[in-house]
């Protein structure tokens, strides 16, 4: 089938949408934007085309009598052994990495011991990821750096304190590696992993095999593919299948919410007010000027003066009775104003709930740069999610535009891509 | 690894040898006698200075040339040290921070000290506070002619009157002294009569941006053939010349459907957008800047900063019949002299009579005279025109000013969002 | 209001709610007080009050919206590298806390004023708005001719913004109290420099922004009453220094922050803040004509500050260094706001004289909200304490 593939290679994550011709969403994929572009952007496709393969077979699946309410659970299941035996690939991929990194002088004389106590480590990694995958088991991340990584040190470690061996030694040749690994093309043999998914699973019966194999025989053709984000011009795409950001953002808000006429996307590095007509193309935007006050990237470093994770500072902000006025938003004093508030007794929650209000000023300012709010209005980017910030803003936008219907997706982070794929099927479909 | 070298038309090759002659008249001071005056682009008054002999020095135009040169960098930093605030204007501390490292020209040779310092004060605050700098460094005379700000969006009798006067009292006599050599109102109107006639070609040729495709860009482009008449040449036989072959160049481009030429040597023919910019360009990184625009088929039809010397497609010219009185409105006429309502004015008309797609604006921190207001600007010209504006931030001659991956993300987003537009939306299909 | 058993703390309450007032609501008071009355307001640093007052006329000082004032619309017109005042003041005009004011008037301070002047006239169209420009040229013959020319024209305009001819006689009056105001203004100021224990800055500061907002004769009252309760005052005087501010006088700094510089150990017994009440030094004669006499007097005895040109070179700063002299300042604080042109392009210049003259100073920036004090508390602290071991 003719699949149309939207990429948006944000500063930190890349997301990539695969639409049918019909403009109905198949799958969605997303992974870290590592240091290598074309690997990132080759991970997300891959990711939304493995969940373009489950939506396939929930489609399979639907018309099978006999799994009729049970749908959900199989395809839990198969998607959940299907990312075990992506993990062992890759597992096994970086212990080949690993034991082809011990070279140098400080391994010499000892790249048996290290090549035993690798081997040690990979082996429990691999025992305990069956509990990883376990039913039912909530993992950590869906980044193979981030559930590699927490496994190895814990396991190396114990390896290691058995063996009598330091373990900044295997340490080392694991962050060589892990790099390596990440930025190696995915492999491909999507649809031999799902068989074997399929043969790993409880629910191996005809009645499910069938219409998953059929499903599974389908090609996946990539029609067109489209890049967006503030890492595009370094996607290896010809030009036609370059769109802004800014285009590809206003025509992913359409997408979810039709009557979406004004778009305020606060990311990591920058916030866009955009206007979009009533097919979701841009009639003006304005971005931050080129001072990134204000944007995501401010709550960052908050959270890491406040020694706090990022996700943690809405919640917190939300327990004040008692904002502090915060006047600056500018990132670079924004450790510094903090500590003066802190040093002047202020509570820490009332703080948080002053700086959550002064990033929404500085987004309102651009709004109203942009020409202000019109209804419908949809809030996007990492900072949506955050309760917070979303209070500040209904509040505001109450105050200054009055009653306006406010979308906000919790699945906002993929509006680039979404935006590129449509692109994609407008460009071979009109 | 060296850049390869910019193609240049016969005109641009002129320009060059008369900038070349005026650095080495600067240089030579001491050989030859001469006396040296420093002063500025907007409200220059070139002619009155060459009925004293005297040759003209721009501090603007060296920042500019240290820009192109990619030296401003240090020079400004050189400056901050000595105590300039990183908020103000970077061509007074590329100026500065030039003097501190030895002030050698262009042509290789150290700037001789200015004999005079000509604050033609015109559409800038900063231009006062530049020269009373200048003035701690060189002790030399500083005539200050004070023009008044088009406030109310014209010029009044009074405002005219006052700057006919300081010309009598102050300039005039200021420079007799410093040169030694009498005025002469008929040498005057004798090369007022040359501006006049360069005036004319030049009109002529930003008015081909109305062409399609257009034979110039009237911003990249535009810079250098406002060159002349913008700096140390107004008045001269040389100007005429120089505007007589450019105009040759841009009839012959008409003629044959041309587009400009580009730095890299080809006609840009295939003009996708057509647009209007507001603002000064980016110096230190011109050519990176100026391909931005061509690699992605758009070309500026016309601009505000060709009108920071003189708005002469307006209708000035230089008269010789009311020579300080036409040197007073020339002054007083100048873009930066005109108030926001005008300039919106003046954008607009632009926009509809050039037919662009939309105002682009450059926004140069340095400059608050066109920054300051800028904003609204944009939204206003948007709303006459119905055509959209965009935004960019850059700076004169500040290196660490120019994000590339910024400027080029907003520019293809504009240039995008036009052709989107142009096309009508795309599907009318919407999600189900 | 009698002034006899006002209290110091009295009148600061009064000028410190009109100061922290954003809807200006003495000025709409006055205005509905009679029918007919139009306000007109004024941005830093000089405009030629007599005229607006000879007018029948409120003046109203508009200095931004200081730290109080949160800036959405206000923010969407500006660059990041833009002072604060332009933002709040449009902030004040879109939010409209100043639908009452009929008249505007954007004095020569800078090319951001000045731009400011045009977006007021686009946004607000039913406002009568001047850019006043006065001269640069201070030869009475051609700067001062010329600025004669200016005062008539704005007469003109004002004239048909109210509807209503101003006479000379209006105009002597007006000049008569503002040489009033001006003259205790002068006493509050040495007042305060003889005795800055008795007249704190963050007090006489409050009373003079204050006064840009209300009727000269009410504030004339005020001033002498503040000096008659202020010298009662039983105020400790301690081991302060004493500072005198410049660079402050178009964007006010938060009074928090005159506060932190007095409370890290300075007396401020002279400052460029809301310059407009003391810009003129002397009486404006009111024999003659009227407009003459302002325009001489403004050629004459103004004071020397960023935005007017100095002509002869060899004296620039030297008002500074003779003003610090006069006033027994011991020190400097060249406190600017950031991106402002005129204060910062003059400091080096400023600065030398200081260091030519012997003066110690220190230099740094403000926006009218900033927030974080510690650092200014520190460095006016250190100041204060370098300033005491020199002596």
């Amino acid at each position: 089938m003719r699949c149309f593939i939207g990429i948006d290679l944000g500063s930190t994550t890349t997301k990539a949408v695969v639409m049918d011709e019909n403009l109905q969403i198949l799958g969605r994929g997303i992974t870290n934007s590592r240091s290598n572009y074309d690997t990132a952007a080759a991970v997300s496709k891959q990711e939304a085309l493995i969940d373009t393969r489950l939506t396939l077979f929930r489609r399979g699946l639907a018309s099978v009598p006999e799994v009729s309410g049970k749908v959900d659970e199989i395809l839990a299941d198969l998607e959940r052994n299907f990312r075990h035996v992506q993990f062992l690939e890759q597992l096994e991929d970086l212990q080949q990495t690993c034991i082809a990194n011990i070279k140098g002088p400080r391994f010499a004389g000892r790249e048996k011991a290290v090549i035993e106590a690798l081997e040690g480590t990979f082996s429990r990694l691999r025992d305990s990821s069956a509990a990883q995958y376990a039913p039912g088991v909530k993992r950590k991340s869906d980044f193979f750096r981030d559930l590699a990584g927490a496994e190895f040190m814990s396991h190396g470690e114990a390896v290691c304190k058995e063996a009598g061996l330091g373990f900044d030694l295997i340490l080392n040749v694991y962050d060589k590696s892990i790099i390596e690994v990440e930025n190696r093309p995915p492999s491909g043999d999507m649809e031999g992993k799902f068989v074997r998914a399929l043969e790993k699973g409880t629910m191996t019966g005809s009645s499910i095999l069938k219409p998953v194999q059929a499903a599974l025989a389908i090609p996946l053709e990539e029609t067109y593919v489209v890049g967006t984000g503030y890492g595009r011009v370094r996607l290896p795409f010809p030009k036609e299948h370059i769109r802004s950001e800014i285009l590809c953002h206003g025509l992913g808000a359409h997408m979810m919410y039709p009557d979406t006429r004004t778009v305020l996307d606060i990311g990591g590095q920058d916030t866009k007010g955009i206007q979009v007509d009533p097919v979701g193309i841009v009639e003006n935007f304005q971005m931050n000027d080129r001072c990134a006050a204000g944007c995501g990237r401010y709550l960052g470093y908050i959270a890491d003066e406040m020694n706090m994770g990022l996700h943690e500072l809405g919640p917190l902000a939300m327990k004040s009775n008692k904002q502090v006025r915060i006047n600056s938003t500018c990132t670079v004093f924004a450790g510094a104003e903090l500590r003066d508030r802190l040093a002047l007794g202020e509570k820490r929650e009332d703080i948080l709930a002053g700086l959550h209000r002064a990033i929404i000023l500085r987004a309102m300012s651009i709004l109203s740069r942009a020409g202000g709010v019109k209804d419908q209005f949809t809030f996007t980017g990492g900072v949506a999610k955050n309760e917070a910030a979303v209070r500040e803003l209904r509040k505001l936008i109450k105050e200054n535009y009055g009653d306006v219907t406010i979308n906000i997706d919790p699945d906002s982070i993929y509006t680039g891509a979404l935006g590129g794929a449509t692109f994609a099927v407008r460009a071979v479909v009109n | 690894m060296s850049k390869p070298e910019a193609v240049k038309e016969a005109s641009m090759e002129m320009q060059k040898k008369m900038i070349a002659r005026n650095y080495d008249a600067i240089t030579s001071k001491h050989e030859t006698g001469r006396k040296v005056s420093s002063t500025f682009v907007p409200g220059n008054l070139n002619e009155l200075l060459m009925c004293f002999d005297i040759v003209n020095n721009l501090p603007e135009i060296n920042a500019i040339q240290a820009g192109m040169r990619k030296a401003s960098g240090g020079y400004i930093m050189e400056a901050e040290k000595s105590g300039h605030s990183e908020d103000v204007c970077t061509y007074v501390k590329a100026d500065i921070g030039q003097m501190s490292k030895g002030n050698i020209a262009p042509n290789g040779k150290p700037y001789p000290n200015p004999d005079v310092l000509m604050l033609s004060y015109t559409g800038c605050y900063t231009f006062m506070k530049w020269f009373e700098l200048l003035r701690e460094e060189y002790k030399c005379p500083t005539l200050m002619l004070h023009v008044p700000y088009e406030g109310d969006g014209h010029s009044t009798k009074n405002m005219r009157d006052y700057i006919v006067k300081q010309l009598k009292e102050v300039v005039i006599p200021g420079l007799e002294q410093v040169s030694g050599v009498k005025f002469d109102i008929d040498r005057l109107r004798q090369y007022l009569r040359n501006s006049a006639k360069a005036e004319d070609n030049l009109v002529w040729c930003l008015e081909q941006g109305k062409v399609t495709p257009s034979p110039i860009d009237a911003y990249f482009g535009g810079v250098y053939y406002i060159g002349p008449i913008f700096t140390a040449f107004r008045g001269t036989d040389d100007a005429v010349a120089y505007y007589e072959m450019l105009r040759k160049e841009v009839q012959g481009r008409v003629e044959n459907h041309q587009g400009p030429l580009t730095p890299e040597g080809t006609y840009f023919n295939d003009q996708k957008y057509r647009l209007i910019v507001e603002g000064p360009p980016n110096w230190t990184n011109f050519r990176e800047f100026w391909k931005m625009f061509y690699d992605e088929g758009a070309v500026v039809v016309a601009s505000s900063y060709t009108k920071v010397g003189g708005l002469y497609d307006q209708g000035f010219r230089h008269d010789p019949e009311n020579p300080l009185e036409s040197l007073a409105d020339y002054c007083l006429g100048c873009y930066t002299n005109l108030n926001l309502p005008t300039r919106v004015d003046l954008l607009a008309k632009y926009v509809e009579e050039y037919q662009a797609d939309g105002l682009l604006i450059n926004s140069i921190k340095s400059c608050n005279s066109f920054s300051a207001g800028q904003l609204m600007i944009m939204k206003e010209v948007e709303r006459r025109t119905g055509k959209p504006g965009a935004f960019i931030e850059t700076d004169l001659v500040d290196p660490r000013y120019f994000s590339a991956a910024n400027v080029k993300n907003r520019l293809e987003s504009y240039f995008q969002m036009i052709e989107q537009k142009r096309r009508g939306g795309g599907s009318k299909t919407v999600a189900a | 209001m009698s002034g006899k058993n006002r209290t110091v703390a009295d009148i600061v309450g009064v000028c410190q709610e009109m100061f922290e007032d954003l809807s200006f609501n003495y000025a709409r008071k006055w205005k509905a007080a009679k029918p007919g009355r139009k306000v007109v307001g004024f941005l830093p640093v000089y405009s030629p009050l007599e005229m607006i007052h000879a007018a029948g006329c409120l003046p109203l000082g508009i200095f931004g919206g200081g730290d109080q004032m949160e800036v959405i619309h206000g923010d969407a017109y500006y660059q990041s590298y833009i002072c604060r005042i332009p933002r709040s003041t449009i902030e004040l005009g879109v939010t409209n806390r100043l639908d009452f004011v009929d008249g505007m008037i954007f004095p020569f301070v800078c090319d951001v004023i000045r731009n400011l002047s045009g977006i007021w006239k686009i946004m607000f169209p039913n406002v009568w708005s001047k850019f006043f420009d006065t001269p640069q040229n201070y030869d009475k013959s051609i700067g001062g001719t010329y600025y004669v020319q200016e005062l008539h024209e704005l007469k003109e305009g004002l004239e048909q913004m109210t509807g209503r001819k101003i006479s000379d006689a209006d105009i002597k009056n007006s000049i008569k109290l503002y040489n009033e105001n001006r003259r205790l203004i002068r006493e509050v100021y040495s007042f305060r420099a003889k005795q800055p224990w008795l007249a704190p800055t963050s007090e006489v500061y409050l009373l003079m922004r204050a006064g840009l907002m209300m009727d000269v004769e009410e504030h004339n009252q005020m001033l002498k009453d503040y000096m008659a309760a202020a010298a009662k005052e039983d105020r400790p005087k301690r081991d302060n220094v004493r500072v005198s501010i410049y660079g402050s006088f178009c964007e006010q700094p938060p009074l928090n922050l005159i506060k932190s510089i007095e409370m890290a150990g300075c007396y401020v017994v002279d400052d460029d803040y809301s310059l407009n009440n003391r810009f003129l030094m002397t009486d404006v004669p009111t024999d003659g004509d009227p407009l003459e006499a302002l325009a001489m007097t403004y050629i004459e005895n103004s004071v020397e500050t960023s935005c007017k040109y100095v002509p002869d070179g060899k004296v620039k700063g030297q008002f500074h260094v003779d003003a610090i002299k006069a006033c027994g300042a011991e020190g400097v604080i060249y406190a600017t706001p950031s991106f402002c042109d005129p204060a910062l392009l003059d400091r080096p210049m400023i600065c030398n004289k200081l260091s030519e003259a012997g003066i110690p100073y220190i230099a740094f920036k403000y926006a009218e909200n900033s927030g974080q004090m510690q650092p200014i508390r520190e460095q006016a602290g250190t100041f204060a304490d370098s300033i005491k071991l020199w002596s």
